[in-house]
């Protein structure tokens, strides 16, 4: 596939890893923010074949992980409703609950489909005029504008039918959020490349600059990975903290001028609570008043309802990065991806379920590199 | 977060107002919605994530990545150090 | 072609396909049947483990986890016996139908014991009000792919549930087949040092089928790759009668089986990921969707374990064969971590290859 398969040249990676092993005098610890650039790094041994002195981080960038457990909860009252069909991307259905999840409400009956675009669910909302159509509208920036065009769609076409439930988050409030965590190991961050390219690279550089470090926009390709962390190794090694484009195919400093221009008008910034982190002020985005209307939090009354997170599960220590998945003591016993018990093992983007996945052997290396 | 890869569009249309494009994605083709790139039409590539083009690809820009991918190193084998054969 | 509909709210054409869709457990146990239980994975091996063999009791003694069961005969020789059933949704697919898929993977069962099929048994059970066009069309099918496997379709049965209740046509083939002499092909004989061979390129059924799903659709060439393994697996053994290991590749794809395979023979697996055949539409496919292509059903697919001496003359015959064509070298059976498949990437690095939990959801992540 064009455009793709370059660049996981074995050769081309070769040479990256030379650089990063040659520009590495100390130890470093990079945190990728992106769950799409945690499974790269995982499915590839990425880390495996780096120096022992580079440690990588594995960071919250993952929604479906994040997504708060009062939010599981209303999705699975809305999907219960007799009258709902509740639409949803594919990662959420095993997203557990207190007690069960999205998958669990299918088997007892309920109308919950996997959709690969929000643009689907409305098309459901249009075919099914007498059905409430609820769909999940989780994400971080980049789902935004494909969630956000959902909901004009469903304005402009007068589908009453229609509501979503909103559970956008924001990256750069969480990478602050672990800046200014007194227990963060975090050197330098690769920022989520197609996050970045909706919402471009401006957000980045004051948090760069406030409290210097390196944050290199990275794409999700085996090299992209690699050069964000040779160029985030290249600034740390010369003390510099910036920001930084190794994405610049995909990515320009302004983002996307158009999807910005209709996220605006259609979510406004507000606090959301992070599975396993806690309350970050302001780092999710709900409905804007003018799109009231199809709030499905108003619609079907959930708003008040919360839950509280199981204290045994340190899905928030993974994410901050103060413990590795396989330092938890129910890693791979209590907690699986077929028993999980916190949403980083739910998810393949999960760092915990990546873990699982990939990682339960010890096996030798014994070719250094491609 | 954000599987999203890159497509060739194919073909361009417009339903219910919205620009739409068949896209191949190396020999799987799919409908995306080009609202979000007005600049994009047929040949160019795009990032699709949910169905969505979010951006354009620059393919003058991946081409210069690759190569700059490529030199890296070339100075060491210039001074003699061991280097991978392609 | 109409699809029935349930009076109720879950809507069984868009959200039964076992092959692709099969729901893995939720936090804490179920007390009823889910979708999960007939996927093929790990939860439809608990209930075989914990329910059904226990219920059996001392009848199910000698019941094998292998595809088909061998039995001697009391006069000498021994027979394989298989059954399974097939649900598949959509009835038609790119490359083949359910007609087809009952004869072939049975077919193909058998084949996987080194037997040579014999003869199949059909039962049907059919849903009230289908159009008997379309159950014609499939038998039509099963004619057809039976003569092509060179198997007879000498008995059977078909009943009717009331409309609502069958979702259209289910089919169930049981099948019996000939083990010749000097074969004896089960995982035990997986021996480290084997060589893993794959008889060609993998995912082509489950991105065929992918590709009609409401909620995904998208343009593909692909075909199923459905097909009968029985005369690829005659060339096998006619230049190695001790073939090893045979196992055709279903739902939950290479990854599976090569897990299955481990487990059972208390084995590791290692292959080379640049090695496993994947056509490039597989991988597009996979890309959009966020799939794993080792994780991807196939119909017309097998792997082996052979004797590392033999290995060349092996895959040489498998490429003789039409089934067999792209047939590649991908890996070694090892002594080490037995019990788990390890893959080495492209890159040098080494990773877990595990099987899918019994979903594989296309994921925005």
């Amino acid at each position: 596939m064009k455009y793709l398969d370059e660049f996981q040249d074995p050769v081309l990676a070769g040479r990256l890893f030379a650089e990063i092993d040659a520009a590495v005098t100390r130890p470093w610890a990079l945190m990728e923010v992106c769950g799409g650039q945690t499974h790269s790094i995982m499915r590839n041994g990425i880390d495996q074949l780096l120096p022992d002195t580079v440690e990588l981080i594995h960071g919250p960038g993952c929604p479906v992980c994040v997504t708060p457990l009062e939010m599981i909860e209303r999705a699975l009252e809305i999907a219960s409703r007799p009258d709902v069909v509740f639409c949803s991307f594919g990662d959420m259905l095993r997203v557990p609950g207190r007690d069960r999840d999205l998958f669990g409400v299918k088997a007892s009956g309920g109308d919950v489909r996997i959709v690969y675009s929000p643009l689907d669910a409305v098309a459901v909302a249009e075919a099914e005029p007498d059905r409430q159509v609820v769909f999940f509208g989780v994400g971080f920036e980049t789902t935004a504008p494909a969630n956000a065009m959902a909901v004009v769609q469903a304005r402009d076409r007068g589908l009453a039918n229609f509501s979503m439930l909103v559970s956008h988050v924001l990256v750069p409030p969480a990478i602050e959020a672990i800046l200014s965590s007194p227990t963060s190991r975090v050197n330098g961050f690769l920022a989520a490349g197609h996050v970045c390219s909706v919402m471009g690279t401006g957000q980045y550089e004051p948090l760069a600059d406030r409290y210097h470090v390196p944050i290199v926009v990275t794409g999700f390709e085996p090299l992209d990975v690699l050069d964000g962390i040779r160029r985030c190794i290249l600034q740390l090694e010369e003390g510099r903290g910036e920001v930084e484009n190794a994405y610049a195919r995909a990515v320009q400093v302004g983002g996307n001028p158009v999807a910005k221009a209709v996220l605006a008008e259609v979510f406004e910034v507000c606090d959301r609570s992070w599975r396993g982190i806690g309350l970050i002020p302001g780092s999710g985005w709900r409905l804007t008043p003018a799109f009231a209307d199809f709030d499905a939090e108003r619609r079907f009354d959930v708003g008040d309802l919360t839950a509280e997170e199981p204290t045994e599960c340190r899905a928030g220590e993974v994410l901050q990065g103060m413990i590795k998945p396989d330092q938890c003591e129910w890693f791979g016993t209590t907690c699986t991806p077929r028993t999980p018990m916190g949403a980083t093992m739910v998810s393949s983007e999960g760092a915990c379920a990546a873990y699982h996945q990939y990682r339960r052997v010890d096996t030798p290396v014994s070719v250094r590199r491609g | 977060m954000c599987l999203g890869i890159p497509g060739r569009v194919q073909e361009v249309y417009e339903a219910r107002g919205t620009r739409m494009a068949v896209a191949d994605f190396g020999g799987v083709t799919k409908t995306v919605c080009l609202a979000y790139v007005p600049e994009v039409g047929v040949g160019d590539y795009t990032i699709v994530h949910a169905g969505f083009a979010i951006t354009r690809l620059d393919e003058a820009s991946a081409v210069e990545t690759l190569r700059m991918f490529a030199e890296l190193g070339m100075l060491e084998s210039e001074l003699g150090q061991d280097e991978p054969v392609p | 072609m109409a699809e029935p509909w349930t009076d109720g709210t879950v809507r069984p054409a868009a959200a039964a396909d076992i092959e692709s869709w099969s729901c893995p457990t939720p936090a804490h146990p179920e007390q009823r049947v889910v979708m999960g239980h007939g996927g093929g994975g790990r939860l439809s091996a608990e209930l075989v483990e914990q329910l059904f063999l226990p219920a059996f009791g001392s009848a199910a003694s000698t019941a094998t986890p292998t595809d088909a069961a061998v039995l001697g005969l009391p006069g000498g020789g021994r027979v394989a016996f298989t059954t399974d059933t097939y649900v598949v949704r959509p009835l038609f697919f790119p490359g083949g139908d359910i007609g087809e898929l009952a004869v072939f993977g049975t077919v193909n069962d058998l084949a996987m014991s080194g037997a040579t099929p014999l003869a199949l048994s059909t039962a049907f059970v059919l849903e009230e009000g289908l159009e008997l066009e379309v159950l014609t069309a499939v038998a039509t099918s099963m004619g057809k792919a039976a003569m092509r496997a060179g198997v007879g379709l000498v008995t059977g049965d078909t009943k009717v549930v009331e409309r609502g209740h069958g979702d259209g046509l289910y089919v169930n083939t049981a099948g019996i087949g000939v083990v010749p002499d000097g074969v004896d092909i089960r995982p035990g004989r997986a021996t480290p040092g084997d060589v893993v061979l794959v008889s060609g390129p993998i995912g082509m059924h489950g991105i065929a089928v992918l590709s009609l799903r409401e909620g995904l659709e998208f343009g593909t060439e692909l075909q199923s790759d459905t097909a009968p393994l029985n005369a690829l697996v005659a060339a096998m053994l006619a230049v190695d009668r001790d073939v090893h290991v045979l196992r055709d590749l279903t739902r939950g794809g290479l990854a599976t089986s090569l897990c299955e395979l481990a487990d059972t023979a208390c084995i590791g697996v290692e292959f080379e990921e640049a090695s496993v055949p994947v056509p490039e539409a597989v991988r597009a496919g996979c890309g959009f969707l966020g799939l794993d292509p080792l994780h991807v059903a196939n119909e017309g697919k097998l792997v082996t374990f052979v004797h590392p001496e033999r290995a060349d003359e092996v895959l040489e015959a498998m490429r003789s064969t039409p089934e067999g064509a792209g047939s590649e070298v991908i890996g070694r059976v090892v002594e080490d971590h037995p019990g788990v498949v390890v893959a080495r990437t492209r890159f040098g690095s080494t990773r877990v290859v595990d099987r899918p939990l019994g979903e594989q959801l296309p994921r925005i992540c």
